[in-house]
């Protein structure tokens, strides 16, 4: 089910669960998936080092899954983990927004 | 061809059954070349006004405000298809969950859940929750697509429904986005080959409040839900169908619990088989001022009247005689309760109970308030598909004006004629005339379906109110032009010729005095020939008798005169003789004295 080829490099061999849990749903490897993994992974390391585990989602491999977390739009980022459950859409390619979206840095911040 | 003329009515009957049926099979996929295919719905009388259905493998978009039907539609639709046509169906819910969906149907008889288990119908509920989205950047909906297709290849759906698309303007932040991904949306879904029907919000100055009509262009249902006096009406109308005849109109369409129903106000065809079967209308009086043999089978009877004419009376009349034959009939009261009309026919002789008994009569008493038009229509569809009658009587339409416009009322009888004349079933309409305005009229202005028209009138004279009845109209056959009296006996109607005199129609007991009148005339001038001929007989007597004394006269002259000329040739002998004796006995004498000879002379 899970993506391996691109969470191993973020998951650790440890079972405990980290802090931060990420979802990417992607469909295939299209541009945008591949520039918004890149985006993740680079937000990721930068504000929570060490402390994310990202899972990425092929719709087309698995078209089942796009029910559980009522994805419509591609690419979705979902934040499991720490709740509440949290949908970032799109490239990722604003990271301020991306940020907020992931409640990072807060709405007014991000407007200064 | 030859064989079926020969079996006249029943045959056509049976034909036109076939083709009813026949065309309730075949014309799912039918696509006649030339023709658009077109995909059956299913539902009661909207393939009717569509001609045949929605645009197969085309989207369909059903727009109206809220409440007004759209989901049923969309559910019925795939159910429908699912169960009648074996085709399996999706549907995609934006608003509410597959569980809220399967309950909120239940009540109509549909059954989501087993469906879904027999993998013909598929529920997928799409939910986006706007506060826990962010946009950061380009991205598409691919994941609809893969949802939908997912969904669609699972079960080898032929239909889809996605209510409401427009959610997703709501949940989604980029609208720019979201309109070209819509566009291609509809190019994948006719790529796919799937009938879809998109519902959408009714929005103020558009179709929708968000334009999707730009994207679906084949065809447009408008769903509307009207309140009109506190009566609701539901209301139909095909914007647009590319490619595809259509009504334009407004049709009235229901929802109960057998589903959705849109009655088409006019058919687009009116090809009624016409029976050459005629049937009586229980009173044989009456059937013989008919042509004699009372009216066509499938035609419709109005019988009209002021109140108290006795126009209930003759409808169970019909009814009964209906009953007689074997047929059944469904009598539709809205003045009555059943127990009160069955005492008050038991009144002048007419026991209808056993027919009830039998299961050959069917009541159906309602006040006509209780429901709009529609659901008043629908409600006798539903008991004619369920009874299958050969007559059914409406007493009285006129009651129908109390549930809606008097114009909606016509339009909803003519439509009700047209139904059951497509059924060949037989219709008794009475109509309530008021007192003011001509006989002639009925408030509601359906004088022209009507084939065969009895007037039903009280006529006042000398401090009395009696009835005639007479037929205004009968299409088709020879029929009387009499007036006759209409009389309601313990044994039933009975029909008697009226008197027409110098004073008008004589009706009643100016008829009765008439007739004792014409009576006493009759024996009058019957007297005076017997008179007559007393005296002519009498004057012949006397006159034989005067004959018999003159010639008793005649004789008696007769013979007095032959007396005299006896006794004067007798004296004329005894003269000669006289003379003779006396030269006899003058010897002397010769016989020339001329003394003697001039006294003989003498």
């Amino acid at each position: 089910m899970k993506s391996e080829s691109r969470s191993n490099g973020q998951t650790t061999s440890e079972q405990v669960p980290k802090q931060w849990q990420l979802r990417l749903y992607v469909a295939g490897k299209t541009p945008k998936s591949v520039t918004a993994f890149d985006n993740l992974k680079q937000i990721c390391e930068e504000h929570l080092a060490g402390e994310f585990e990202i899972e990425v989602i092929d719709l087309i491999e698995n078209p089942r899954l796009a029910k559980d977390d009522q994805i419509v739009a591609i690419p979705t980022l979902v934040r499991k983990l720490p709740e509440p459950i949290r949908k970032i859409i799109g490239d990722l390619s604003d990271t301020e927004r991306t940020l907020v979206g992931l409640q990072l840095r807060s709405h007014s911040k991000m407007k200064e | 061809m030859v064989e079926s003329l020969k079996g006249g009515g029943h045959v056509g009957f049976f034909c036109l059954k076939e083709r009813l049926i026949s065309k309730t099979v075949s014309k799912n996929n039918n696509s006649t070349p030339g023709n658009l295919p077109k995909c059956t719905t299913g539902i009661q009388g909207l393939d009717e006004i569509t001609s045949g259905g929605l645009p197969q493998g085309r989207p369909t978009l059903v727009c109206g405000s809220a409440g007004c039907g759209k989901t049923l539609l969309g559910i019925e639709f795939l159910v429908r298809g699912a169960t009648l046509f074996d085709e399996p169906g999706v549907f995609i819910a934006f608003e509410e969950t597959a569980e809220e969906l399967a309950q909120n149907v239940r009540s109509l008889g549909f059954d989501l859940d087993g469906l879904i288990e027999k993998k013909k119908l598929a529920v997928d509920y799409i939910y986006i929750e706007r506060s826990e989205i962010e946009e950061t950047g380009e991205y598409d909906l691919e994941a609809l697509f893969i949802r939908l297709g997912f969904a669609i290849d699972s079960i080898g759906a032929k239909r889809i429904v996605l209510d409401t698309l427009e959610t997703l303007f709501a949940g989604l932040p980029n609208p720019a986005i979201l309109r070209s991904e819509l566009r291609r949306l509809f190019r994948w879904l006719k790529k796919k080959g799937v009938t879809a029907i998109i519902t959408a919000e009714r929005g103020s100055g558009s179709f929708t409040r968000h334009g999707l009509e730009e994207y679906v262009s084949d065809c447009v249902l408008l769903l509307d839900h009207r309140v009109d006096g506190q009566i609701s009406t539901r209301r139909l109308r095909i914007v647009k169908y590319r490619g595809s005849s259509h009504g334009t109109n407004e049709f009235p369409f229901l929802i109960d619990e057998g589903g959705i129903s849109v009655f088409p106000i006019t058919s687009l065809q009116r090809q009624h088989e016409a029976s050459s079967e005629r049937i009586s209308i229980g009173v044989p009086a009456l059937d013989a001022m008919l042509g004699g043999e009372g009216v066509y089978r499938g035609s419709s009877v109005l019988l009209s009247g002021t109140a108290g004419v006795g126009k209930t009376s003759l409808a169970c009349h019909a009814a009964d005689a209906c009953c007689r034959r074997g047929e059944r009939c469904l009598y539709i009261a809205f003045e009555e309760p059943e127990a009160q009309l069955l005492r008050n026919m038991r009144s002048i002789g007419l026991n209808l109970e056993p027919w009830v008994k039998k299961g050959l009569l069917r009541f159906h008493a309602a006040r006509p308030t209780m429901n709009g038009l529609e659901m008043h229509l629908a409600s006798i569809h539903k008991l004619v598909e369920g009874l299958n009658p050969s007559l059914v009587i409406v007493d009285p339409i006129t009651n129908f004006i109390s549930s809606g416009t008097v114009s909606e009322a016509s339009s909803m009888m003519m439509r009700l004629v047209d139904y059951l004349k497509a059924r060949q079933i037989t219709t008794l309409l009475t109509n309530l005339n008021r007192n003011e305005g001509a006989l002639e009229h009925t408030e509601l202005d359906i004088s022209s379906t009507i084939d065969t028209w009895l007037l039903l009138r009280d006529m006042e004279l000398n401090g009395e109110r009696n009835r005639g009845l007479y037929i205004l109209k009968s299409r088709g056959m020879s029929h009387s032009n009499q007036i006759r009296e209409f009389l309601l006996t313990d044994n039933g109607i009975l029909l008697t010729e009226v008197y027409l005199g110098p004073d008008g129609v004589l009706t009643g007991s100016a008829r009765l005095a008439q007739e004792a009148k014409e009576m006493a005339t009759a024996a009058q001038r019957n007297q005076e020939i017997e008179r007559k001929r007393g005296e002519l007989s009498r004057r012949q007597q006397a006159l034989e008798a005067q004959i018999a004394v003159l010639q008793l006269q005649f004789q008696t002259d007769k013979e007095e005169m032959e007396r005299d000329i006896t006794t004067e040739q007798v004296y004329l002998e005894k003269l000669e003789q006289g003379r003779q004796e006396m030269a006899f006995s003058r010897k002397a004498q010769s016989n020339g004295v001329p003394g003697s000879q001039k006294k003989v002379r003498k």
